[in-house]
């Protein structure tokens, strides 16, 4: 329980912090202050599409259906965390580039993201028996996650990136933020993170208990 | 006992033969292809006109044709035997990766014969440098194979899904933006005169893709197939 309160004390201080703080970036200005959210969500979208990619190895390997709960759970709030992220992208994208998309390599990483994940959940839509879902959710996770470094390789041959490469380490790994945004940026990451656990582990029992009502064993 | 690879080599063509006579039985898979593609090649040069087509659009036409008609049929190899009732007698009597092996093949040679009627249509209804030819073939190749690499798990997967025909295109294309993203590039430099040298970097990138999708395929094939 006491973490919990931990992390409304530390994210209601972050919040208040993110904005009574300078700017973080002096060129662009007031709009900066959305780099403390959109790369903390940014970062959990990843985490929890890698964490499902896990869960569905593990599904293949043990047969167990709350591996599969587990992995379709952390694939969901990936989904969503990557909704946000893009949403504050575009609109940090609009402010400083001038419009809301641009097939920028990340944009059109994240699109593709989008793309395989809504695919992912059409698929398991459309299987009705437990198992059968399971196993082949996992194959198909596991399929388009192996076209990831291809499109590493491809996308950036079609328009240069816009995004920043040093704004968080330069190319000597020192930190380029000062010390107050370095601290912000780094709360607000540990507590998306915890927020993120937070809801995973909720799904995951929210999900056990449908299974366990509906008399099935796990 | 694992099979030996002679024994391996002799059941993926015993599939591959078993495919083939079936198909030219009903021709459903071939008819619905070829027809997608000639409709689609239709519409593209109606809409077209007379007007002269820069040649870097005509490359994204032209795989947009290759990758719709690829969808229509690419999935029916699998969608048969589920339909008919026979998956699980095939079961029974292959081994997985023939079955995987036997059913690429079968692809690849449905969308080479699609391939082969597109690409001389498609020179011929629009303005397309009929000497980039040549150097283009390599990359035709290349894309079929690999069209086919990447698609044939995905149809093994749909075959058990409720719903086929849909789920087909909306699964294939994540997997697919890769190669289609390369293949247009590459067939955008041809168009627009350069030779095959100039495009080494993309043809490796399409052999390291068809590759990682074939490897890759084998290794997962089992779990659909025998969950």
């Amino acid at each position: 329980m006491w973490w919990k309160l931990l992390i409304l004390v530390v994210m209601s201080v972050m919040i208040v912090y993110s904005f009574i703080t300078p700017a973080p970036q002096k060129i662009i200005g007031e709009a900066s202050r959305i780099f403390y959210y959109h790369i903390p969500q940014a970062w959990i979208s990843v985490l929890a599409f890698a964490m499902s990619m896990i869960y569905s190895i593990r599904y293949l390997k043990k047969r167990s259906l709350s591996e599969d709960d587990k992995a379709a759970a952390t694939a969901g709030l990936g989904f969503m965390f990557c909704l946000l992220a893009t949403v504050t992208g575009a609109i940090f994208a609009k402010v400083t580039w001038g419009s809301f998309w641009n097939w920028d390599p990340r944009e059109t990483s994240v699109f593709i993201l989008l793309l395989i994940y809504g695919a992912y959940f059409a698929l398991r839509g459309a299987i009705s028996d437990d198992d059968k879902r399971a196993a082949l959710s996992a194959v198909y996770a596991i399929f388009a996650f192996i076209t990831v470094p291809f499109l590493i390789f491809v996308v950036p041959r079609i328009i240069p990136s816009l995004h920043p490469t040093d704004s968080i380490v330069d190319e000597n790994m020192k930190f380029t933020m000062g010390a107050t945004i370095r601290i912000i940026f780094f709360s607000s990451l540990i507590v998306f993170t915890a927020i993120y656990f937070w809801m995973f582990n909720l799904t995951k029992r929210a999900l056990k208990i449908k299974r366990h009502l509906l008399n099935e064993d796990i | 006992m694992p099979p030996t690879s002679a024994g391996l080599a002799t059941k993926c063509l015993t599939m591959l033969i078993k495919d083939l006579r079936l198909e030219l039985r009903d021709k459903y898979a071939l008819n619905a292809v070829l027809m997608f593609g000639i409709t689609t090649l239709a519409v593209v040069s109606f809409s077209l006109g007379q007007s002269n087509l820069p040649p870097h659009l005509l490359g994204a036409l032209f795989w947009i044709i290759m990758f719709f008609s690829a969808m229509s049929g690419l999935a029916h190899i699998f969608i048969r035997e589920e339909d008919s009732g026979t998956a699980l007698a095939l079961r029974l009597s292959a081994p997985p990766d023939a079955v995987f092996i036997g059913k690429l093949l079968f692809n690849m040679i449905l969308l080479t014969v699609l391939t082969l009627i597109i690409t001389p249509l498609f020179f011929v209804f629009t303005n397309a440098p009929v000497s980039s030819l040549g150097s283009f073939i390599p990359i035709l190749v290349l894309g079929v194979i690999g069209l086919c690499s990447a698609t044939t798990l995905i149809a093994a997967i749909i075959a058990r899904a409720a719903v086929k025909g849909a789920l087909f295109a909306v699964l294939s294309f994540p997997i697919i933006i890769p190669l289609l993203l390369t293949l247009v590039l590459t067939t955008q430099k041809l168009f627009e005169g350069s030779g095959v040298s100039n495009v080494m970097t993309e043809l490796q990138f399409l052999i390291a893709y068809m590759v990682v999708m074939i490897v890759g395929s084998l290794m997962l094939f089992k779990f659909v197939w025998t969950e």
